[in-house]
């Protein structure tokens, strides 16, 4: 939480708009996302996933790395997306959250691009609710949009889901 | 020496180290407010803690230390070098006490008002400190000399011993007679002995993090079930290369585990150090004589479980003493010893620890427990008559069930046994009770050893597999249509028949919300998945069933495959899925996937909570059901003929299958060994005589010590329906025919089939009708459910219009209510208001005042008969004689009718 928010106040000061900070970028329906690279511990492709009965649908269920659990999360369904096609392909980001580990499942994984403050906005107020939520502002890239996934507030099922 | 004095002496050395080390900074940053803040608070706990313990020459210097640092603090003084040398000088002095604190266990006589006389008198005005301003370079210098010689010569015992009672001197006098130039040889002397002898206490234990304790045990859990792997693969090969070494690689992680095990190993005597202060308190408060015996106090046990049974511990042992134990009045009437004695029992059995708590006291009442339970709506009064005396004080266990007949300061008996059990649940432990009315009661609780690694049995159900932890698996029954244990159904919801005992069960499956059509498991049963239709369908009506237990709640988990048991490290579930009940935690198992553990408590509560919602609305709604037209639970059954057969269910104590070869014949009557005594059994009217062989079902009817089996084909059904009895019957052994379920039903006259079995339960003659006019209503107050659901069925076949109550509190309630009755039937003996009062309360002054009474009881003596006229009743019935009662209302209401 603490490094995010250091990165917040830096992006909002213009005295050092060079300065850059690196995303992983991913790809869900289309659209183009990115999470601060500190922030992700692994990519995984294909994985084996035991389902968990009685969890919200979007948990897909728990996988084993490496000796620890990990539990899957599909961003689609979180963020209000229809469904992935039941062929088509998925990767896994892995974050950790909180001392546990989280593995949000996307269409595709991109690149790591260092992105410059200056092209930083916050949210626009007419994004839709779901994503205005989960969402912690807006890089212009020269031919498209990316949109930084805030993944304690993706994680955060007690406040964001009371609220 | 002293727990309490050892963990202090610890604690002090390891504080007075920081102190050094702090003091030095704060002389280096004098203004730095933390810091010293941080110093004041160190000193402050050494006083306070010598306060406490009783060593008041500790506490005097280290109290004057704590004033010169608490000046500083409040900036009345500054911190200056002499300052600083100042306190070091006292916390030396501290130490040098602290040392023969630990070799004598007490503190060393000597003379410390110098030193205080010094402390203070810088307190008050800082004026010592320009006199020791030189001399605090020096003693920052001997800090780091003495590290030097610490690391280079460790110092004799002897002599620092030999100097000891200078060393206690010597500081305080130095400084005194030469402020410019301390004796260093003196002080090095002092400090060198400190070095050493700190590290007596010190070195014996160290203080580690607890989450490096946690850390270490989860990794050596991980390594201990990667080697479980590497020894299954090895299994597999003969003659490996990798045997010996694997081997070798086996003892030695055994033992790695053993030993981190032993880390957060604690003897629960350290639960129990409390306890003999706490029993001796009480023990002058409720003016009893308490004798507190503890055995076992060496067993050691996991801190993690250790910490969290020491507060129900706490509680039981107190409960024992407040309410186990009698008054000594009580206790000498009783013939018993004077002092009470509560007696506390830990021991090893298997992975577990024992801990047993037993007192020699008054026992359970399980009277009061049984009428406490009814009236707190635990259970029904027909519930209640069916249980054992084990069931009946388990009840404790229930929340917010306290039998103490008036609450002490102390506690109410059961006050919080709730919470002990679900603390104890929680750990994977169970707790059970004995009690022997006027011998004592013991409560045994049994807990796991640790809670880092559980031994599991692994199941499959709906392509996805579980653990459940082995602690609270009973059994497994593998249940199909064709073995002697099969599932059955009442209204869908799914029983077993497990040893003459129905046992409810919960389909898995479905409670998880898993895909019916799922393949049993993943992937494995590939091949299997080629078995032929046939097959496949006679699989469906095979379940394994995990038999479970929670506290006093069994019941049965319906799975579909069992593989394994496998030892596995629980993990806690991630945050997010924290508010699904139904699991205790999550695991990788051997071949490195995920599951999810199940927790029988949880799966008890959700499935166990609608039961316990059905129970309260029963008891909000049974004034309604016990009246005609509202519904009733009949057990519907087949025997002799056709048509179905029915009673009140409410009736029935138990459905029992006997087996027809253990039936004898005994005064020209079936009969049958049950539960210690002997059944008879009864046949319908017209039916055949009993075969020799197989198994039969019986419905079992008991009232008080009394049983008796009606041997019937088959059991059909249980339906809730109105029991409006359409035809009356003449036909012996009915009471008429109703529509239950759509079909007409005849409803069986348990009365009539009692008496078969026991002549004298009552008369035998069938009943007469006496419908006529509009219905009278009749309000039933007695306390025996046996007889309200005999009474009801018989005035409503009378032609009555019958309102059953338990009490005549209950009664009173229906006055006020605004309810009205033609007559009054009430029972003489029951708990609580007897008939007596109850009449005297009605006729006293309500509504009911000219409503006439009719008493009902099982003896009337013309003592009864003349204290009844007395208190208002009309007439007395005995309850045995059904026709009497059906002439006498008949009766009542025509002079009624008459009258008005």
């Amino acid at each position: 939480m603490s490094s995010q928010m250091d990165t917040g106040k830096s992006r909002g000061s213009t005295a050092d708009s060079e300065k850059t900070e690196e995303f992983v970028t991913f790809t869900i329906a289309g659209q183009l996302f990115g999470i601060p690279v500190l922030q992700i511990q692994d990519v995984l492709s294909s994985y084996r996933i035991t389902r968990i009965p009685l969890a919200p649908p979007e948990i897909t269920g728990s996988l084993n790395l490496r000796g620890r659990v990990v539990t899957a999360i599909d961003v689609r369904l979180r963020l209000g997306l229809p469904p992935r096609p039941a062929d088509a392909d998925s990767m896994s980001i892995v974050a950790e959250n909180g001392g546990e580990l989280y593995s949000l499942m996307v269409d595709s994984v991109g690149e790591v691009l260092a992105l410059p403050h200056s092209a930083y906005e916050r949210n626009l107020p007419t994004l839709d609710a779901t994503f205005r939520t989960f969402c912690d502002g807006i890089y212009r890239l020269d031919d498209q949009l990316l949109v930084v996934l805030d993944v304690n507030r993706l994680l955060d099922y007690e406040h964001v889901d009371a609220a | 020496m002293d727990d309490l004095l050892s963990e202090f002496l610890t604690e002090t050395n390891e504080g007075l180290s920081v102190l050094d080390v702090e003091l030095v900074k704060l002389e280096q940053n004098p203004n730095d407010e933390d810091l010293l803040s941080n110093i004041f608070r160190y000193m402050h706990t050494i006083k306070g803690t010598c306060g406490f313990l009783g060593l008041p020459r500790l506490e005097s210097v280290a109290h004057a230390g704590e004033n010169v640092l608490g000046k500083i603090r409040e900036g009345d003084l500054v911190v200056t070098p002499a300052a600083v040398s100042l306190i070091l000088e006292c916390l030396d002095s501290i130490r040098s006490i602290l040392m023969v604190l630990e070799e004598t266990e007490s503190e060393p006589t000597g003379d410390d008002s110098d030193l205080i006389g010094r402390l203070n008198a810088f307190a008050d005005s800082g004026d010592s400190g320009a006199a020791q301003a030189e001399t605090a370079p020096v003693s920052v210098e001997e800090v780091f000399a003495e590290e030097k010689i610490k690391a280079a010569a460790p110092a004799e015992e002897t002599v620092a011993e030999a100097d000891e009672s200078d060393a206690v001197e010597a500081p305080a006098e130095a400084p005194a007679e030469t402020p410019a130039a301390p004796p260093q040889s003196t002080q090095r002397a002092t400090k060198e002995e400190v070095t050493t002898k700190e590290s007596v206490v010190a070195s014996q234990s160290i203080r580690v993090n607890v989450d490096l304790l946690e850390n270490l045990m989860t990794m050596v859990s991980e390594m201990v079930l990667t080697r479980n792997q590497l020894l299954q693969i090895l299994r597999g090969q003969k003659d490996s290369e990798f045997t010996a070494p694997l081997q070798r690689l086996n003892q030695v992680v055994s033992e790695l585990q053993e030993a981190v095990m032993m880390t957060r190993m604690q003897p629960i005597g350290n639960a129990w150090a409390k306890l003999p202060r706490i029993v001796r308190d009480l023990s002058l408060e409720l003016g009893k004589k308490i004798d507190l015996v503890m055995k076992g106090a060496e067993t050691e046990l996991d801190r993690q479980v250790l910490d969290l049974i020491k507060d129900p511990l706490t509680h039981m042992v107190r409960n024992s003493a407040d309410h186990g134990l009698e008054s000594t009045e009580k206790r000498i009437a009783a013939g018993k010893p004077e002092v009470g004695k509560i007696t506390l029992d830990a021991y090893h059995e298997g992975g577990h620890i024992i801990i047993r708590i037993s007192d020699d006291g008054a026992g359970l009442p399980i009277e009061i427990i049984k009428n406490k339970a009814i009236a707190s709506g635990l259970t029904t009064e027909a519930e209640a008559e069916t249980l054992s005396e084990q069931q009946i004080q388990k009840f404790i266990f229930k929340a917010g069930f306290s039998t103490a007949a008036e609450v002490t300061a102390v506690s109410g008996r059961g006050v919080g046994m709730d919470v002990v059990r679900t603390n104890i649940e929680k750990i994977g432990g169970t707790v059970e009770l004995n009690s022997v009315e006027g011998r004592g009661t013991t409560f045994t609780i049994k807990i796991p050893l640790t809670l880092a690694i559980v031994s599991a049995l692994i199941v499959g159900c709906g392509g996805e597999r579980f653990a459940i932890p082995q602690i609270s698996v009973l059994e497994l029954v593998r249940a199909s249509a064709n073995s002697e244990n099969r599932v059955e159904r009442i209204n869908n919801t799914p029983v077993l028949r497990l040893r003459n005992r129905l046992l409810p069960l919960v389909n898995l499956r479905e409670l998880m919300k898993l895909d019916p059509e799922a393949a049993e498991t993943p992937a494995e049963d590939a091949a299997a998945e080629v078995v032929s239709l046939d097959k496949k369908r006679k699989r469906k009506d095979d379940h394994f069933i995990v038999v479970s237990q929670v506290g006093s709640y069994t019941f049965g988990i319906i799975v579909d495959r069992v593989f394994d048991t496998e030892e596995i490290v629980v993990k806690p579930v991630a945050r997010i899925l924290r508010h699904i009940q139904m699991f205790s935690g999550n695991t990788i198992l051997g071949d490195g996937s995920v599951v999810m553990i199940l927790d029988p408590n949880g799966i008890a509560a959700a499935t166990g909570e609608v039961e316990l919602a059905h129970e309260s609305e029963d008891a909000a709604t049974e004034q309604q059901v016990a009246r005609g037209s509202e519904t009733v639970s009949m057990l519907v059954f087949r025997a002799v003929g056709k048509g179905p057969k029915a009673v009140p269910l409410s009736l029935v104590a138990r459905l029992e299958e006997i087996d027809l070869e253990k039936v004898e014949i005994s005064n020209d009557q079936y009969v049958v060994q049950y539960r210690g005594q002997l059944m008879p059994l009864v046949r319908m009217e017209g039916a055949a005589e009993l075969g020799s062989e197989g198994r039969q079902p019986v419905i079992v009817f008991s009232d008080r010590d009394r049983s008796m089996g009606l041997v019937v084909d088959e059991i059909v059904d249980i339906v809730e329906d109105s029991l409006k009895i359409e035809l009356t019957s003449n036909r012996e052994g009915y009471v008429g025919a109703a529509v239950i379920a759509g079909k007409a039903t005849d409803i069986v006259d348990v009365g009539f089939y009692l008496t078969q079995a026991y002549k004298d339960w009552f008369s035998s003659n069938a009943t007469e009708s006496l419908g006529e006019g509009s219905p009278s209503r009749v309000l039933l107050v007695d306390d025996s459910p046996f007889f309200r659901n005999l009474l009801q069925p018989l005035l409503s076949v009378a032609g009555y219009d019958v309102t059953c109550v338990e009490s005549g509190a209950v009664a009173l309630e229906l006055c006020e209510a605004g309810e009205d009755f033609d007559v009054i039937l009430s029972d003489i003996e029951m708990p609580g208001m007897s008939g007596f009062e109850f009449a005297e309360a009605v006729k006293k002054d309500t509504r009911w005042s000219k409503v006439p009474m009719v008493a009902l009881s099982a003896f009337a003596t013309p003592k009864d008969l003349a204290r009844g006229r007395e208190v208002g009743f009309k007439d007395y019935v005995s309850k045995s004689d059904r026709d009497a009662l059906v002439a006498t209302l008949h009766e009542t209401l025509a002079e009624l009718r008459g009258a008005a």
